[in-house]
């Protein structure tokens, strides 16, 4: 998909993309000429069709986690299931290279455990990634936004 | 009318990189299976027919015999293969190289959407239902591949896909593994399972799958007492598929009730002792000596 300024006959930039949490995706798409910018936005059941296919709409900023798709698809799935590497199970501050705080671990808390350990890994390596020692509920956002983490 | 310039026309980057991600995946498949020799579908075309207890005692024979094998149980909403297996509940591994599946004690590899669901719940996505959920069948293409492709199947001379009812996984298996994989079909005696058999085997020739034969499931009644083998299923699919289709009938499995007892109880080394279980055994030595497997 790409955009054009109609009056500037230029291919408008990728700005940013923003997922308010409600299935719904905002592109913003820039001019390079003229500054014009236009947001692209797309329902739940467009944001849904493209990401059914396992693709990370904006490009992908992290490589794919195994079983990603049917992870964070999957609706009830069994708790115990599958068990992530020691390193990335929660970690109080100061035990880990990349610690939570207390508000960043009640919101992963809240995430079904069958997808936790998955999205604790992405957060974690986002973190690693860009120097933050500590993850927070605004890192969790920044991340969310920046990875194209629809529905973690 | 103004002409506005058109998608080819435009020389910079597409943001969405659909195309690049959708090859990722692709080679993502291509890494892990290239230490598969074969990938062998077992498809029937319709329910009913036993293929899911054919496609277990047939990976599980090519486990106790010369080879390595791992079974995939393709069958996303009706998954049998750990129950079937007597595989008990325990979580599996993430690794950086991708999910570790359960090993049975004959060392066959299993994985089915059965592990990662709470006992008896069915398998829900999630995503908005209106419209009749048109992203449905991609989440399963996609929930296929990943299983193909993040699933720590090691280096194995075979995987047995146990293949839904129907034709479109059977298509995928094509289209995601196009070189190493061969297809069984499965049927019972009827002609209504017939019908059902040919249409998927055709549909899986017509992309290219080599076809290895097929099987007649529940090809008579095995008396528990004698052992004889009595007529149950009226028709001669095995045999009328054979000729038309121009394939090998590969194996006659009587219905055992021994066999279905063990089964039942997860035990496969007494399916495979059973009169049902010697033709899936000579079924995989026969694969096995004609390099299917």
């Amino acid at each position: 998909m790409k955009f054009l300024c109609i009056d500037c006959d230029e291919q408008m930039s990728f700005g940013e993309r923003q997922l308010p949490g409600d299935g719904t995706l905002a592109a913003v798409f820039r001019c390079p000429a003229c500054g014009r910018e236009v947001a692209m936005l797309t329902n739940p059941m467009e944001t849904q069709v493209v990401s059914s296919l396992g693709i990370k709409i904006g490009g992908r900023e992290v490589p794919e986690q195994p079983l990603e798709l049917v992870r964070s698809s999957l609706d009830g799935g069994l708790d115990e299931a599958l068990a992530e590497p020691p390193e990335t199970s929660v970690t109080s501050p100061g035990s880990s290279p990349v610690a939570w705080s207390e508000a960043a671990t009640g919101r992963l808390e809240a995430v079904p455990s069958f997808v936790r350990g998955m999205v604790k890994r992405i957060y974690t390596d986002y973190a690693k990634e860009h120097g933050i020692h500590e993850i927070t509920p605004e890192i969790m956002d920044r991340a969310r936004t920046d990875l194209g983490l629809e529905g973690m | 009318m103004r002409r506005i310039r058109t998608y080819g026309d435009l020389e910079g980057p597409d943001r969405s990189g659909l195309g690049e991600q959708l090859a990722l995946q692709r080679r993502r498949v291509d890494r892990r299976m290239k230490a598969v020799g074969v990938v062998l579908g077992v498809a029937s075309g319709k329910g009913g027919v036993g293929k899911s207890f054919v496609a277990a005692a047939l990976a599980s024979a090519l486990a106790r015999g010369k080879g390595s094998a791992g079974l995939l149980d393709a069958d996303l909403n009706g998954p049998t293969a750990p129950s079937l297996l007597g595989l008990p509940r325990r979580s599996l591994s993430v690794t950086n190289d991708g999910v570790v599946p359960p090993v049975d004690s004959a060392g066959l590899r299993v994985f089915s959407t059965d592990l990662l669901l709470e006992d008896g719940e069915p398998l829900r996505w999630r995503g908005p239902a209106a419209e009749g959920s048109p992203w449905l069948g991609s989440l399963e293409k996609g929930a296929f591949r990943e299983f193909l492709s993040d699933v720590s199947w090691a280096k194995l001379d075979v995987l047995v896909v146990d293949l839904p009812p129907g034709a479109q996984r059977l298509v995928e298996l094509a289209e995601l593994v196009p070189k190493r994989s061969r297809v069984i079909g499965v049927t019972i005696p009827t002609s209504a399972s017939k019908a059902a058999v040919a249409r998927s085997l055709r549909a899986a020739g017509d992309r290219g799958l080599p076809i290895a034969g097929i099987v007649e499931n529940m090809s008579g009644y095995a008396c528990e007492g004698c052992g004889a083998v009595g007529p149950l299923h009226p028709g001669d699919a095995g045999d009328a598929l054979a000729r038309e289709l121009d394939l090998p009938l590969l194996a006659r499995i009587p219905f055992d009730a021994a066999a279905a007892a063990c089964a039942e109880r997860g035990d496969m080394k007494g399916v495979l002792a059973s009169r049902a279980g010697r033709e899936i055994a000579a079924l995989a030595e026969r694969l096995g000596r004609e390099g299917s497997p």
